[in-house]
Formats: structure tokens, C-alpha cells, sequence
């Protein structure tokens, strides 16, 4: 009785964890079911739609749609205005991103080299990241006003040259440039303080053992190499955020002057949604997205960090 | 010595802080000050910080008679939060399920959360423009809150997160009868508050100030978030009477600047979590 008993019960309690496991997986798919239905329907979808789109003649309310290979591609390598845009988005990231991380991580060591007014310094330099880029962008056409403003006038007084930066093809790009780099610098400066205090101290006193008491030495020996993934990660988020400039260009220049600040986004959006061209304007996003996944893949071949997240 | 030193250290430290926080305040200043002043002063020849003749109450009375700023202001509000709850309604569940339960497909889910984090905003815009186009929904703002109801981020944060809360404490509250929907909201939300926060402040940051979306699919005044009505007031004055334009856009701006004031730390902590990943 007892022997019979035993394998029943066993096999009763083996029945009860399958049905424990179908529940939990019940409960896992029925729990994420809305994230993953809105995450193909508002993200991936569109976006593998974006690329099938640009192999398409399709033109926005038209009523026919043809595939048409990579022609959409092959007309973008022939548009000037394309090559003028692309240029103008590397110029724009090769000249934001490093003021926009040096000045970032010479704030933060500066910081935090001493103790008095720490927080009202972190709080002032982090001020630009949350305010709003497009009503800032209004003041900052006032500061680069020709006469009015307050950079031609300081300028002025030292004797310096002026211009008319915005409307200046040689310098209307750098002026949106100075924007960027004003609103990136605080939150640079936030990420490399949170790496600074993630370097042991002890480090430092091996380093002080070592020889190394100079402050040149203390960072060129500890500070910098430990600073290496912090660097490389406000590297890739800067660069991805400038690739992205827009608000600044549409609101102040409008891509000109003579598409001197024409940059991708910029032009897919006059293809897109003012020349009505679906089809190429996806192809240009394709093109964007391609440099975004390739600062992406580039961090994490510097980093050689095959992401776990465990 | 080394006091001298120190003090020499001191001084140069609050010296270039100093000016380089200046900079930094300096467009918050020339807002302020600009909308202050009389149209005479705005272009007089040089800077004075304070104007001579006020005239605050005409520009900024002048800002919301021309435009309906209070409007853009309630609309910013109401979509920011629509926007969150629904990122924490979709995203809290999912966080869970890929966090501590056993289903097959997790893994495939969180490889699809990682590749979508990949994804810039602006990518989905033209098919996203073309489906609401279909379904009639272009110029509303279910327009303006759709496209964002999903946060990948906020997915990727609290799993994370959640990862971190031990198994025990799951376990009790399912023998306390406890089913996985309420151990979400009952058990995991108030460990996880400090998360959520967080990404409740980059969430309203990025929806709050995001120019690109709204300007694609809102072309009425009335639906304008904060950015675009600043954009239409521009727009409607042609650029040339900057004491109203700067009462807009010290109004547009005045929002987040204080919650960033009143909230600091958690702004702060917030970012850096995006870092730590």
C-alpha cells in the first residue's frame, strides 16, 4: 500500500510543478504581451518598415506603390544636397563632440578637486540639459543678433572680428554647434563625476606609494586609464545626440543659409513631410540609422565588451 | 607651502568654475532680461542686464494675449503624463516578467528590447506618420501620445532593477495567495519607486522638450506642446519683437527648470542610472 502510495504522490507532485511552470509562463507572456505588442507596432515594425519603404517609388498619398531595388539609394548618391547634409553632420558631430566631452570632463575634475560649492556648481552646469532646447534656441538667435546681440557686442569691445553667424555660411554651422555644446556639457560632466567616483581610492594611495604625488601624475596614471569605459560610453552618447540635431537647425536656419546647415535629419524631413517624398526621405533615415548602429558597434569594439547583462 | 599652494589651487578652481557656471546661466539671464525690457532697450547698442524703463507686465501680458501659451502649457502637461503612465503601465509588467519569471520567449523578448534600444526616435517617424494618417488620428493628440506609449528604456531600466530584488520576497507573497499581476503593482512597485522616479523625470524631460514629433503631425494652435507653440509664436512675430518672444519662452522653459531645482537629486541620480547600465 505504502509502496504504491509513494510513486503516485510522486508523480502527483510532478504534474503540480509542469502546471506551476505552465502558469509562470502563462503569466510571463500575459504580463509582457503589451510591451511587446506596442514594441513591434510603434518601433521594430516601422522600422523595418522604414527600410522596406525606401526600396519603394512610393510618393506620400499616392496611390500606387512599385518596388524599385536600390534606386532610391543610387539617386541619393548623385544629390549634391545629400553629400552637402552628410558633410554637415560630420562636421557638426567632429566639432561638438570633443568640446562637448573635454569641457565636460574638465568640469567634473575640477568639481570635484574641492569641496566648497560643489552642489551649486553641479546643479548651474547641469541647468541647459533640462531646459527646453527649442525656447533657448530663440535666445541664443538674439545673442548671435549682428548688432543687438550680446557675442557681436562683447566681440566688439575687445576688438575682435564679427559677423553675422547665423546667416554666415562659414559659420552658421559652428553657431548651431555652440548650442549643442552648451546643452551637452552639464550632462557630460554629471556622467563623468559618476565615473570619477567609481575609480577605489586605494588606487591612489598605491599610485602616491608608486612615486605618482603630482596631480598631472595621480591622472595620468590612475584617472584616466580607470576614466576608459566611462569615456568611451560619453564618446558614443554625445556623438549618437548630435547625429540627431534638428530643433536647432529647424527653428533658426532652416537648413541654409545656401544649405550651408542642411544636415540627414534636416532633409529627410523636407523630403518627408514638405516634398512628400516617402520613399527617399526613408531611404535617408536608412542612411541615418546606419551611422547610429555604426557609433554603436565602434563603442562596443572599444569597450570589447560582448554585452552581458546577466 | 602647501596651504599657499592649496589656497593658489583653490582660487584658480573657483576662478574658472566661476566663469564657465556664468556661461552656462548666461542664456537663462539674457531670457529674463530681454523680457523685461521696453522694444527700444532690447537693440540698444549696449547690454545692460536691467532695463532702464520696465516693462515686464506689457511683454509678458502681450506673450499670453498673442498666443495661448497657458493652452501649450496644460497640453505639454497633459501629454507628458499620459505618455508616463502609460510607459509605466506597459513597461512595469514586462520589466517583471523578464526579470524573475521563467516563460519561453524571454530571451528572444529581451534581445528585441536591446535591439530596439538601438533605434533612434526619428527612425520610426515616416511608416508611424503614414499609420496614423490611415486611421484619421494625424493633428490629435492621441497623435502626440500614441507613438510614445512604449519606452524600451523604461523596460530595460526596471528589469534591471528588478533584478536585484531577492526571489524570497516574491516567494512569500505568492504562499500569502498573491497572483503575478498584484505581485507587480503590491510587491515589486514600491521596491522599485526610486527607478521609477528616475525615469519618470527623463520621460517628462524627453516628451516635454521633444520638437521633432509634435511638429510632424500637430498643425493646430490649440494641440501645440510646449517647443511647437513657442515655434508658432515665432513664427507668428517674424522674429523682430523679442521682449514678448523671450515672456514665451522664459514661460516654456520655466516649468521643467524648477522641477529640475525643486528635484535636483533625483534628476542627477536618474542620469547616471542611464549610465550604469
Amino acid at each position: 500500500m505504502a509502496s504504491a502510495a509513494a510513486p503516485a504522490w510522486a508523480a502527483r507532485s510532478g504534474g503540480a510543478a509542469a502546471a506551476i511552470g505552465r502558469m509562470e509562463a502563462l503569466a510571463g507572456w500575459t504580463l509582457a504581451a503589451p510591451a511587446i505588442t506596442l514594441m513591434w507596432l510603434m518601433l521594430l515594425g516601422p522600422a523595418v518598415a522604414v527600410i522596406a519603404l525606401s526600396l519603394t517609388d512610393w510618393t506620400f498619398g499616392a496611390p500606387t506603390i512599385a518596388f524599385v531595388g536600390l534606386a532610391n539609394y543610387a539617386e541619393l548618391a548623385g544629390d549634391r544636397v545629400f553629400w552637402t547634409s552628410l558633410r554637415n553632420t560630420l562636421a557638426y558631430v567632429a566639432f561638438t563632440v570633443p568640446s562637448a566631452v573635454f569641457l565636460g570632463l574638465g568640469l567634473a575634475l575640477l568639481v570635484e578637486a574641492g569641496s566648497s560649492l560643489r552642489g551649486l556648481y553641479r546643479t548651474l552646469f547641469f541647468l541647459p540639459v533640462t531646459s527646453t532646447l527649442l525656447a533657448m534656441a530663440l535666445v541664443f538667435q538674439f545673442a548671435f543678433h549682428p548688432t543687438a546681440g550680446l557675442v557681436n557686442q562683447t566681440l566688439g569691445a575687445l576688438g575682435l572680428p564679427t559677423t553675422d553667424w547665423l546667416k554666415n555660411p562659414d559659420t552658421a554651422l559652428y553657431a548651431l554647434g555652440t548650442i549643442g555644446i552648451w546643452q551637452a556639457v552639464g550632462l557630460n560632466m554629471v556622467l563623468f563625476m559618476a565615473g570619477l567616483k567609481a575609480i577605489p581610492k586605494d588606487l591612489y594611495e598605491a599610485a602616491a606609494i608608486d612615486g605618482a604625488d603630482g596631480a598631472w601624475e595621480r591622472f595620468r596614471r590612475v584617472t584616466w586609464p580607470m576614466l576608459g569605459p566611462a569615456l568611451v560610453f560619453v564618446v558614443t552618447i554625445t556623438a549618437i545626440r548630435s547625429f540627431q540635431v534638428f530643433d536647432t537647425v529647424a527653428v533658426l536656419t532652416d537648413g541654409g543659409p545656401n544649405k550651408a546647415t542642411s544636415v540627414l535629419l534636416y532633409q529627410m524631413y523636407q523630403e518627408g513631410f514638405s516634398f512628400l517624398r516617402s520613399a527617399y526621405a526613408a531611404a535617408l533615415t536608412c542612411v541615418f540609422l546606419a551611422f547610429v548602429l555604426l557609433l554603436t558597434w565602434l563603442q562596443t569594439r572599444l569597450l570589447d565588451r560582448r554585452a552581458h547583462y546577466g | 607651502m602647501t596651504t599657499r599652494r592649496s589656497i593658489g589651487f583653490s582660487v584658480f578652481r573657483h576662478l574658472v568654475l566661476g566663469s564657465a557656471a556664468l556661461l552656462a546661466v548666461l542664456p537663462f539671464v539674457l531670457m529674463i532680461s530681454i523680457s523685461l525690457k521696453p522694444p527700444a532697450e532690447v537693440f540698444a547698442p549696449e547690454f545692460r542686464l536691467l532695463p532702464q524703463q520696465w516693462h515686464a507686465w506689457e511683454n509678458y501680458a502681450e506673450a499670453f494675449a498673442r498666443q495661448p501659451l497657458g493652452r501649450f502649457l496644460a497640453n505639454g502637461l497633459l501629454v507628458t503624463l499620459s505618455i508616463f503612465t502609460a510607459q509605466a503601465l506597459v513597461a512595469l509588467p514586462c520589466a517583471y516578467a523578464l526579470a524573475k519569471l521563467r516563460w519561453r520567449g524571454r530571451e528572444a523578448t529581451f534581445v528585441f528590447v536591446l535591439l530596439a534600444l538601438l533605434v533612434p526616435p526619428q527612425v520610426p517617424a515616416i511608416p508611424l506618420y503614414i499609420g496614423l494618417w490611415q486611421l484619421g488620428l494625424l493633428d490629435t493628440y492621441a497623435a502626440l501620445i500614441l507613438p510614445s506609449t512604449i519606452s524600451v528604456f523604461g523596460i530595460f531600466l526596471m528589469r534591471q532593477f528588478f533584478r536585484t530584488v531577492p526571489d524570497d520576497l516574491i516567494s512569500a507573497a505568492r504562499l500569502d495567495g498573491l497572483g503575478e499581476f498584484a505581485i507587480v503593482w503590491r510587491i515589486m512597485l514600491p521596491t522599485a519607486l526610486p527607478a521609477l522616479i528616475a525615469f519618470g523625470l527623463l520621460s517628462l524631460v524627453w516628451n516635454w522638450n521633444d520638437f521633432f514629433w509634435p511638429l510632424l503631425v500637430i498643425q493646430t494652435e490649440t494641440l501645440a506642446t510646449p517647443p511647437l507653440g513657442v515655434v508658432f509664436f515665432n513664427n507668428a512675430e517674424a522674429g523682430t519683437n523679442y521682449g514678448p518672444l523671450m515672456a514665451a519662452a522664459t514661460v516654456i522653459t520655466a516649468p521643467l527648470v524648477i522641477a529640475f531645482l525643486l528635484a535636483q537629486r533625483w534628476f542627477i541620480d536618474g542620469v547616471t542610472m542611464t549610465a550604469v547600465k
